[in-house]
């Protein structure tokens, strides 16, 4: 089985938001990266597949030359090879940009299965796999917790609200996008990281003439919906004061 | 106009949908036209109940095809819904559902989709969206590019279902659409919860919930300790689940449970907005966090930026003074 993976590089968890002098985009020389955490399940369940089926694991990303970090780590974990669509103006592109440009440079692949993370954790649109799967003609399914190959077709369990699921049935070639936490991730052994330096990363320049669907007109850090009481102090004054608030002032205890 | 795609299942609308016309009407602001349209086999007494309501024209689109949800299904019958209408904003719920298909929709008609919108500025055609970016950590106020129409998905809780304005009963029309069935792709099968429930965290009323800053398995205790001396129950965020951690049936946000206990205190819990979806409407939320900056701030009424394995023994020590 011939498997795609795509996968965005985001900013880490850890990471305190400063904003551009615009207060359009953040200020990217202030940014650490890391590997979208959706997408690092959706390689994971790539590898395993490819475990159990024979084939190869093909990572995509799109982005500014800084994505060949997590290009690398994939490659690293065990992905063969990869195609990055290269340009500075992909780091902050909406999912509809996003999309067009993996579509352009995986179609002529023809793979039988992309797999991608549910949403990325710095725009969050949701929207980016889904889109793919429709400019490369493929039908898809999203949320998805569990995958099984069957000849020629697939069945996938797709999680639904408050704990509910539902299998689902189509042919391939297909798109999935997965969620975290369908398995558990593999990190890159040393042999890895030393294999990944000769795996080969195919660059692909951006298609021209590609339209954003929104644009950010600002961004702000968000104002509180309720006047959230702090409660300072060292450990024990701080706990002593909550309980106190909590008995006498909420009510609660 | 604006054209509101209302879901329902087994004729059963969803509260999203009511929220969801709370935010076309202040995307309105009585100037522009609502439209309301129901999907189904089957769908008179849902297109009945939402004619009652009197917020716009209903429009029922009924097919065959579209008695269970199919992205295929839903995106032909939409895209023939929306090209007869011709709507100037589309307005969905932002549910598992919407996520499903919307994109598809809006890139088959090369037209813009917003999604998790939290709040609309201004009204009408200028509008523009204010959604969560960054897990939360930024506000964005975004502006749709290109022609209508424009999609936007509102999110879970962002409009209040109560302040719905309701009218006189509206006129109910119908928009038919010719459904290849053999074209739809996906076969689905009937929905199903994974375990019996074991535990119905929405009627607990003290509930201690834990996030990544627990940092480890063994860290879970001192949690399960504080929920033993408030009398509360223990959940968590989904990544403890993902880790196996505590049992996927303790897991509060989108894709576990909903909670509205009198008390909620967050460890190490940043506040992603598919957390904040399953327990804001909370009555007491307590944020124990390192993180000064994080999102979860923003829904407490009591917050303590500090070190939680200092914090929670102090705690455990002081509920057992009493």
């Amino acid at each position: 089985m011939k498997i795609a993976v795509c996968i965005k590089q985001v900013p880490t968890r850890e990471w305190q938001p400063r904003l551009n002098d615009a207060h359009t985009w953040i200020r990217e020389q202030d940014v650490s990266y890391e590997m979208n955490e959706p997408d690092a399940y959706a390689l994971e369940e790539a590898l395993r597949l490819r475990e159990k089926h024979g084939g190869e694991v093909v990572v995509c990303s799109a982005g500014p030359t800084r994505v060949q970090q997590v290009i690398r780590e994939a490659l690293a974990r065990g992905a063969d090879r990869a195609l990055h669509v290269e340009a500075d103006a992909l780091g902050s592109a909406d999912a509809f940009v996003t999309a067009e440009s993996l579509a352009a440079a995986m179609a002529d692949e023809r793979f039988d299965l992309v797999l991608t993370g549910l949403q990325s954790d710095d725009q969050g649109h949701a929207q980016m796999g889904v889109i793919l799967a429709e400019r490369l003609g493929v039908p898809h399914s999203t949320i998805i917790m569990e995958i099984k190959v069957e000849e020629g077709t697939i069945r996938v369990k797709r999680e639904l609200e408050g704990g509910w699921f539902q299998w689902i049935a189509m042919p391939l070639p297909a798109l999935l996008t997965i969620q975290s936490g369908i398995n558990q991730l593999r990190y890159a052994t040393l042999k890895g990281i030393m294999a990944a330096k000769k795996k080969e990363i195919r660059k692909v320049a951006l298609p021209g003439g590609l339209q954003p669907a929104q644009q950010i007109v600002s961004l702000s850090m968000p104002t509180r919906s309720k006047q959230t009481q702090m409660i300072a102090g060292s450990a024990p004054e701080a706990a002593r004061e909550l309980v106190r608030r909590l008995r006498e002032e909420a009510r609660v205890l | 106009m604006i054209l509101v795609v209302a879901e329902q299942r087994d004729g059963r609308l969803n509260r999203a949908t009511w929220e969801t016309i709370a935010a076309a009407q202040a995307l309105s602001a009585n100037d522009m036209p609502m439209k309301v349209v129901a999907l189904g086999a089957s769908i008179g007494p849902v297109a009945q109940e939402l004619a009652a309501a009197g917020v716009g024209e209903v429009v029922a689109t009924e097919h065959e095809a579209l008695a269970t949800y199919t992205p295929d299904g839903f995106t032909m019958a939409l895209r023939r819904v929306i090209e007869s209408l011709t709507p100037t904003f589309v307005l969905l719920p932002h549910t598992y559902q919407t996520r499903d298909f919307a994109p598809v929709l809006a890139a088959r008609m090369r037209a813009s989709l917003i999604t998790d919108v939290t709040g609309i500025n201004g009204s009408g055609a200028s509008a523009t969206f204010a959604r969560p970016m960054f897990q939360g950590k930024l506000a964005a106020d975004v502006r749709p590019q290109g022609a209508a129409p424009f999609l936007v998905s509102i999110q879970i809780g962002a409009y209040r279902a109560d302040t719905v304005k309701k009218g006189s009963a509206a006129s109910i029309t119908s928009v038919s659409v010719d459904i290849d069935a053999a074209a739809i792709r996906q076969k689905p099968e009937p929905p199903f919860q994974e375990a019996k429930q074991a535990v119905d965290l929405s009627q607990a009323e003290r509930i201690v919930s834990v996030g990544r800053g627990i940092k480890s398995q063994e860290n879970i205790a001192i949690a399960e300790t504080m929920a033993r001396a408030m009398g509360a129950e223990i959940a968590a965020s989904r990544p403890i689940c993902d880790n196996g951690w505590l049992p996927m049936e303790r897991q509060i946000g989108s894709s576990g449970q909903t909670v509205a206990p009198k008390l909620y205190v967050a460890l190490g819990i940043s506040g992603a907005i598919q957390h904040l979806v399953g327990m804001k409407g909370a009555r007491t939320i307590v944020a124990i966090n390192k993180d000064a900056d994080a999102p979860i701030f923003e829904v407490a009424d009591y917050g303590i930026v500090g070190d939680l394995f200092e914090i929670v023994p102090a705690l455990v020590k002081e509920l057992e003074k009493a």
